[in-house]
């Protein structure tokens, strides 16, 4: 009878261990300052967006020639998602759920400048948001599940919803989600990897608390 | 993972303002592709374009023209359809799934009397949310080409996880001169009415058009039913703009999705494919559907018809899909020619019947990113 007892219980360990997933790690960049687990790991004072960008490029060494060729969303994921790769290398299947205010509308701006003179095809790649999940992809070789979420602002119940619904229906094992943001020069960036490995609790409470930690309000309310 | 139910559906294009008239247009050959010569470019070429005094007329009649843009108007005459024949749904509870490229991009050349912010899609969601008195905030999907079926996807994973039993997934997109300068930049656009797998393609011709259609976790009392049994997205991870030359994401995610719905190739009765005639893009599919063991489907392309509806054609073609599992019927694949891909297809080439229990939609797009969705048939 004790035998059963304890089978149960850790079968109902096991039940509840499965549905259960953990932030292993997270980036954030904003106002000149990228954070690390919630460590300050890189400060600027530079204010134009590409010198700041490219600072950020040579702080982390990447050594990704391509970089440069990106419009500044997709610098800005894979600047994320470096600091979070290199600590934990990325499996093929880890999935990309990122989501967004301003979707590619600065780069869409500066498309829409350049039909007045010569319509930009190299421009006009950018002018998708989900184009950095792409650019992240193929700098880390994922051949994964993809989404692209525009909201008004950080909406960590979707994000956990979503990434948790692949999760669970083991579409993948492993998660990176998050909130990528570009407007009028101002980035917001929150990235996140999520998986079975235990450590902070998955929930929207602590994607929250993470997101605003060293956060007052987004870029766009400014 | 279990079902996700697909329910009525609407579709507003150049072939017609529901459903019913665009099935009957493709059915008897029709094509929304139409001669184009826009003033900034000195290219020609064809496009589907909704005529938008037969819009403001069919809109009037539930709300000011004035007041919305071309899209949203689109967007909300197909959402009227579907909240007038369900009548009792309780729009407290239902999600609403909004997938769009580009929105309401036009405004951002000519804004006319709208503000900025109407450039935003949380405010296009806002917008249809408040017309129908939705209370949940709107999910927002925007994912290049396959951001329509992965609207289906991703409401098939929420509605899995209990966060609704019932959603309105709505796909559009416009032809504004944003993405035709863009396309035309990259010398895409066809000088033609575009011509799927076919040996002369030589390029897409863009599309404009609003599906939506309602969907339940629970099994609906009606005989014939269909259902999404299995979906899975794939990135390519090899350019962002071009389309991998295996066809690497298209392949894994046909795989995925063959084995999230537990069915082998061989049972797949109708495949419908993304097929948007550029030479690249339709011989990445035919080398992607032949290592899926897909060569012997009858396999079509929606695009001789609608054009590239670019964030709306993978919701517009599942609900196509989904009718002709419903009407047993093959739809031929419009402007098909002699077979120019360098693997065999089974290209549809006149209007059939047969039983469909199972059908494949895929597609792809910038990003690399790559979309499958398995149906299935439940008759009596």
């Amino acid at each position: 009878m004790a035998d059963v007892t304890w089978l149960w219980f850790l079968k109902q360990k096991k039940n509840k261990m499965s549905n259960q997933f953990y932030i292993q790690d997270w980036v954030k960049i904003k106002n000149g300052e990228i954070f690390n687990s919630g460590k300050l790991i890189f400060e600027s004072t530079e204010k134009e967006l590409n010198l700041f960008l490219k600072e950020c490029y040579e702080f982390l060494e990447i050594k990704y020639p391509k970089f440069h060729k990106m419009d500044g969303l997709s610098k800005l994921g894979i600047l994320g998602s470096e600091i979070i790769f290199r600590k934990n290398k990325p499996t093929k299947d880890t999935a990309l759920v990122i989501s967004n205010n301003a979707s590619s509308l600065e780069t869409d701006k500066q498309f829409q400048e350049s039909t007045k003179t010569f319509a930009s095809p190299a421009l006009f790649v950018y002018t998708l948001p989900n184009i950095v999940l792409g650019e992240i992809s193929i700098k880390y070789k994922l051949q994964s599940e993809n989404a692209f979420f525009i909201s008004e602002d950080f909406n960590a119940g979707l994000l956990k919803d979503y990434s948790e619904s692949l999760l669970s229906s083991e579409k993948t094992s492993r998660v990176l989600c998050g909130w990528l943001d570009l407007q009028n020069g101002e980035y917001d960036v929150f990235l996140c990897l999520v998986s079975k490995e235990k450590n902070i609790p998955f929930s929207e409470e602590s994607l929250k608390k993470l997101y605003c930690a060293e956060n007052d309000k987004p870029t766009h309310r400014t | 993972m279990k079902k996700l139910y697909l329910l009525e559906d609407a579709i507003i294009s150049p072939l017609g303002f529901s459903t019913k008239e665009n099935i009957q247009a493709i059915r008897e050959g029709k094509s929304g592709l139409k001669f184009q010569k826009p003033e900034f470019t000195e290219n020609q070429f064809f496009a589907g374009i909704i005529d938008e005094t037969l819009l403001n007329q069919v809109f009037s009649k539930i709300g000011a023209i004035e007041k919305f843009t071309k899209l949203e108007k689109m967007i909300l005459l197909a959402v009227k359809q579907l909240l007038d024949k369900n009548k009792n749904l309780d729009l407290t509870e239902t999600a609403l799934i909004l997938t769009t490229t580009k929105g309401n991009i036009n405004l951002l050349k000519e804004p006319g009397d709208f503000p900025e912010s109407r450039l935003k899609l949380s405010k296009l969601g806002k917008i249809v949310a408040n017309f129908f008195g939705f209370k949940q905030t709107p999910i927002i999907l925007s994912n290049a080409c396959i951001s329509g079926g992965l609207g289906l996807a991703v409401a098939r994973g929420l509605g899995n996880s209990g966060k609704f039993t019932n959603a309105i997934v709505v796909g559009a997109d416009l032809v504004s001169d944003f993405v035709i300068s863009g396309f035309n930049s990259f010398q895409a656009l066809s000088t033609e009415a575009c011509k799927p797998f076919s040996k002369e393609r030589d390029g897409i011709s863009l599309g404009e058009a609003a599906a939506a259609i309602m969907v339940s976790t629970e099994k609906p009392e009606i005989s014939n039913v269909i259902s999404l049994i299995g979906d899975a997205s794939a990135n390519d991870a090899n350019h962002i703009s071009g389309p991998s030359r295996t066809g690497e994401g298209l392949y894994i995610s046909i795989q995925k999705a063959l084995k999230d719905a537990s069915i082998s190739a061989e049972k797949v009765g109708l495949l419908s494919a993304h097929g948007t005639a550029t030479v690249y893009n339709d011989e990445m599919e035919s080398i992607a559907f032949h290592r899926s063991g897909l060569q012997e489907v009858p396999i079509h392309s929606l695009k001789g018809f609608y054009g590239h509806t670019l964030g709306a054609s993978a919701l517009l073609e599942s609900i196509i899909t989904k009718h002709s599992m419903l009407n047993n019927e093959l739809i031929a694949s419009k402007n098909f020619g002699e077979l120019g891909v360098s693997k065999s297809l089974n290209i549809i080439q006149s209007n059939k019947h047969k039983e469909i229990y199972y059908a494949l939609k895929t597609a792809s797009g910038f990003g690399g990113c790559n979309l499958a969705l398995v149906f299935k048939a439940e008759k009596e």
